[in-house]
């Protein structure tokens, strides 16, 4: 009979009747990974519909040194990234878009120890890599604008392009690219460019933001008065999703 | 506020451990995309190279989510609830890419 009296007011917790935390992750945490799976599927779904483009269009067949831009058959990404600032001319092929993969990867190494300084409630530290993390972001979106605007505006020479217009075929001087002509290719390769790029661009931006709130909010003293910088942790998640979507972005659409 | 400032007082080396891991996850994915940047230039285009390429991927990956966002350390029932979709996810792009080579083939084939 002992063991089963209970204190009137108080129930023994079960889990599902709150008060405690199923998997072992605070509510938000768990929110924040089940968004993440949910944005994993936008995400999936760009990737998808890029592969099956890719996949139903001819490949370049010969050579990589006589590459030639045509509408005809997919571009070799290496061709086509090939732009560094302040280096015009110089072909130096993945090299920018190598100094982007750094960027974002070594921002996320800034995080998770600005995520590890909140376990610690070291508030000097947290707001020291909360910093790293912002430059970072930031340094991240300089560089997709450049490259966005290197793309746009397309080479020097621009590429002569066989299209069809008011029914019949023309040969014409194409720049750049845009969502309907594309100097480096079918004009669906810079549509999903600009899809996929810009869509995880836009998380980047939006992550950017999240950390400079989490900053002044660290720097304000204000997780220290709650008595928990979890909230470090939870923003950390969705930085390193971004961080993670680039380097499928990466591998599928400047490698393959 | 007595528990935070206990927490204040702790030893200064803690979760050394856990930024030496950090840092050790840094290296690795550090040296994978170099890799991936040195195989992009030596090994010809081909099934062989995009498979290399998609292990890596898959390397890093384990290692971002793992890590990083400390997936690995979680319960294993969080694990599975994050896998499981994610393997659905894999065969759909499969599936799709087979699709992509089919409609290939009954337009230039």
């Amino acid at each position: 009979m002992a063991a089963h009296v209970t204190t009137p007011g108080t129930v023994e917790p079960k889990m599902w009747m709150g008060g405690i935390e199923p998997m072992k992750a605070s509510y938000g945490k768990l929110m924040m990974w089940f968004f993440l799976i949910s944005d994993t599927f936008t995400f999936s779904a760009l990737l998808v519909a890029y592969g099956t483009q890719r996949f139903s269009f001819p490949s370049y067949v010969g050579d990589a040194a006589n590459f030639t831009f045509s509408n005809m058959y997919w571009p070799i990404p290496e061709k086509v990234y090939e732009a560094v600032p302040f280096l015009h001319g110089i072909s130096l092929p993945l090299v920018f878009v190598g100094i982007m993969t750094f960027i974002l990867i070594a921002s996320s190494v800034t995080m998770v120890l600005a995520v590890e300084a909140g376990h610690r409630m070291d508030r000097a530290n947290v707001e020291k890599y909360m910093l790293w993390t912002i430059l970072g972001g930031f340094t991240f979106l300089g560089c997709q604008a450049w490259e966005w605007a290197h793309f746009i505006h397309g080479t020097d020479s621009g590429t002569v392009m066989k299209v069809i217009e008011n029914g019949t075929w023309v040969e014409k001087l194409v720049h750049g690219a845009n969502l309907t002509e594309n100097q480096y290719g079918p004009p669906a390769f810079a549509d999903f460019f600009f899809f996929i790029t810009g869509f995880h661009g836009t998380h980047v931006f939006s992550g950017v933001i999240l950390n400079i709130l989490i900053f002044f909010r660290s720097a304000t003293g204000f997780y220290d008065k709650r008595g928990s910088y979890e909230m470090v942790e939870k923003v950390g998640l969705y930085w390193h999703f971004v961080d993670l979507v680039w380097v499928f972005v990466f591998t599928f659409f400047y490698l393959v | 506020m007595a528990e935070v400032h206990h927490i204040h007082e702790q030893d200064p080396n803690a979760g050394a451990e856990q930024r030496k891991a950090i840092w050790k996850t840094f290296w690795i994915l550090l040296v994978l995309t170099a890799l991936e940047f040195l195989i992009a230039f030596t090994v010809p285009h081909g099934t062989l190279k995009v498979t290399i390429f998609i292990v890596m991927t898959i390397v890093k990956a384990f290692y971002i989510v793992g890590e990083f966002m400390h997936l690995k350390h979680e319960t294993k029932s969080l694990i599975w609830s994050i896998i499981v979709p994610v393997i659905f996810v894999a065969w759909l792009i499969l599936a799709l890419l087979l699709e992509g080579n089919a409609i290939f083939e009954a337009i230039f084939k």
